[in-house]
């Protein structure tokens, strides 16, 4: 295998091949934010680096091997930043690496806003390393009426300049080529003042914009961007995607994954099964049987439930909500969501974008904790996960308590949504104003729609889908494990029974609701199922209902809350979660007896 | 930032500190000639247009741009 194909060694401290990453010329890949950077990483080194149509996407930085004539190189993904004098963390990061120098540096410039790339671009220059510039994106300026005098722009930064149309692969060989003529620019330090003079003054020499008619997208981006039509706008994308998510995760479970559980997956199952025979090994990996056969949801086994939970249940929906949130984000409709959405959010402690995560959070809790990674700040991310595992309930929330509830009349299934909304409000209000952190101020730049490209999608999907696997996978096995082995061990019947007295008095539960409520924590649906035969009044069923969809929705988001979180602020998070829902359920227990 | 929906101004005078810093960085800076596109309901964000571009920018930060040669929307329709 060759370097090229293994680019990943310099992750390594030693590579296998041999090669010394310290004596590798070392290269930089630096631009504004959304230039199309990753774009251009992807190409140059044949590794992934996730690039979407909003800003910072690149968090931390990504570094590949690219092939250079004869010799490789180490090229560093840099944060994209608008200046060197640090105004976030992504841009406090872009000036640490290239003070630390390198060898080379492909700048890429936006050709659409030249004026604004150039005042980072300068400054990069005014360090003095031999740099290429890469004109991105000539094509799209050209539409806009924007014309660049190359040759001229060339004279005046004292590097060559290279057009391309990085999605597309325009000018990537030529830009590669170029690397040898890579010069350092005439440019020394100097203030900002002299910096906006020169800016001026090489935009007056190289830029001619001439003026055109408004397309279809401008008039949508207009329309987008105002507050009526934007609202509405934004409110018929968030149907649609929540519907698309839903009608194409269940299109996968109903026609492609059950069915391969179904007739490839139960037969090895119910085989390996036979020739294990009764015993702990059985009981850890099958798990136990329900009315004589494999339940692939009840029978808590490794490699029944655990396989399943991940793969027939989840997966399904990491694939449509990815596909569906990739779209959004190459499209470049996120940040006009945001925008419409910031102002209700903030009032909740979070951000405009934290309307995503919030709704897919409707459909699948872990693919809504996951999409909070969007999110600028820890303190937005902190409280829009335990808003989504406290007052959000998932799909499969919805369909038991319509079951549980709806005999005693669909009021009782709506009183369980208005209660979590109020939950969901009043939580975001007290934790907005105790959880302490930053949370930044929205200035964004809007990216212009684009129509974005099948390949580049199904790629981006690829790539999230493989790294949700690989992440999860182990974590979701290990948690099916843990619940398996508590409740063949007898200790959750322990538990729940210790707990019986709490239930009792607080939440006016009989005692025998504690089994099921604590099963709950691990396992919503068969909770939510083993409330039906307790015989619960309408008023009790309500209190349980409750209580079990404000507890964790099931051990998938557990697990992906204690990846998100980290263990510490997922114990906060949990500890808020009980807190609150003994509450709840307290005050509501409280309301019905006073109205008795 | 006292320019209403549709109308054009030039950005006189942007806050101090890392806010203004931001602005400038993404080329909102003294002199610039910007359109207001709308502003969100309850103090929401301001989006405007600079150089083809847009830029939303929080109620808060964009009330202390400050802005002169306020032209009106009906006066920059006929232009």
């Amino acid at each position: 295998m060759s370097c090229r194909d293994c680019n990943l060694c310099f992750k390594k401290k030693s590579p296998p091949c041999g090669i010394d990453k310290d004596n590798c010329p070392k290269f930089l890949l630096m631009g504004n934010p959304n230039v199309g950077k990753s774009v251009f990483f992807s190409k140059l080194t044949g590794m992934h680096s996730l690039s979407s149509n909003y800003p910072g996407t690149t968090v931390g930085f990504t570094e590949g091997v690219m092939q250079h004539k004869d010799e490789l190189a180490h090229l560093i993904d840099v944060p994209g930043a608008y200046t060197l004098d640090p105004t976030n963390d992504a841009e406090e990061i872009a000036r640490r690496i290239l003070k630390e120098g390198a060898d080379k540096v492909i700048l890429v410039i936006d050709a659409t806003a030249l004026e604004r790339n150039l005042v980072m671009a300068m400054q990069v220059l005014e360090h003095g390393l031999p740099t290429v510039v890469a004109l991105n994106m000539v094509d799209e300026a050209r539409h806009h009426g924007v014309l660049i005098d190359i040759p001229q722009l060339e004279k005046e930064l004292g590097v060559p300049i290279i057009p391309t149309v990085a999605v597309t692969g325009q000018g990537m060989s030529d830009l590669v080529e170029s690397l040898d003529r890579a010069r350092i620019s005439p440019f020394k330090h100097m203030e900002k003042e002299a910096r906006w003079q020169i800016i001026g003054e090489i935009i007056t020499k190289v830029q001619t914009i001439t003026h055109r008619h408004h397309t279809f997208m401008d008039k949508i981006e207009d329309l987008s961007s105002q507050a009526f039509t934007g609202g509405i706008i934004g409110l018929i994308v968030l149907t649609l995607s929540f519907t698309l998510v839903r009608v194409i995760g269940e299109g996968i479970i109903n026609y492609i994954t059950d069915p391969i559980f179904e007739i490839a997956y139960r037969p090895l199952l119910v085989k390996l099964s036979e020739f294990l025979g009764s015993g702990t090994l059985s009981n850890v990996l099958i798990g136990k049987m329900i009315n004589g056969a494999i339940d692939f949801e009840q029978s808590l086994g490794v490699l029944s439930t655990g396989i399943y939970v991940e793969f027939g249940m989840v997966l399904p929906y990491i694939i449509s909500f990815y596909g569906v949130l990739s779209f959004l984000e190459d499209f470049g409709y996120l940040p006009r969501l945001a925008v419409v959405f910031d102002a209700l959010l903030h009032r909740f402690g979070m951000h405009g974008y934290s309307i995503i995560p919030t709704l897919l959070g409707l459909g699948c809790n872990v693919p809504g904790i996951l999409a909070t990674r969007m999110l600028g700040s820890e303190r937005e991310r902190f409280i829009t996960i335990t808003l989504i595992s406290v007052g959000v309930p998932c799909v499969s929330i919805q369909a038991m308590l319509t079951s549980t509830l709806g005999r005693f009349g669909m009021g009782y299934v709506a009183a369980v949504y208005i209660i979590l909304l109020i939950v969901w409000m009043i939580l975001g209000r007290i934790l907005s104003m105790t959880v302490s952190g930053f949370s930044p101020e929205l200035i964004v730049e809007i990216p212009p729609y684009r129509i974005p490209s099948f390949k580049a999608l199904s790629s981006k999907l690829w790539f999230r889908v493989k790294d949700f696997l690989y992440e999860a996978t182990p974590l979701v096995l290990l948690g099916i494990l843990l619940v398996n082995l508590l409740e063949t061990s007898g200790f959750l019947a322990i538990f729940a029974d210790k707990l019986a007295p709490i239930f009792k008095g607080l939440l006016g539960l009989p005692p025998a609701a504690a089994v099921p409520i604590v099963m709950g924590i691990f396992r919503k649906d068969i909770a939510m199922g083993l409330l039906i035969p307790l015989g619960l009044t309408a008023h009790q069923s309500l209190v349980a209902v409750v209580v079990l969809a404000m507890t964790f929705p099931c051990i998938a988001t557990f697990v992906v809350m204690w990846k998100e979180l980290g263990w510490k602020k997922m114990i906060i998070s949990s500890l808020i979660m009980i807190v609150a829902t003994l509450m709840v359920g307290g005050f509501m227990n409280f309301v019905f007896k006073v109205i008795a | 930032m006292e320019v209403p929906n549709g109308g054009v101004a030039i950005i006189e005078k942007i806050p101090h500190g890392e806010a203004g810093q931001r602005l400038e960085a993404m080329g909102l800076r003294e002199s610039k000639k910007i359109k207001r596109i709308s502003g969100m309901p309850f103090c929401g964000p301001i989006t405007v247009l600079l150089d083809g571009r847009y830029f939303a920018i929080a109620h808060g930060i964009a009330s202390k741009v400050q802005v002169k040669d306020i032209v009106q929307k009906r006066v920059v329709n006929e232009l």
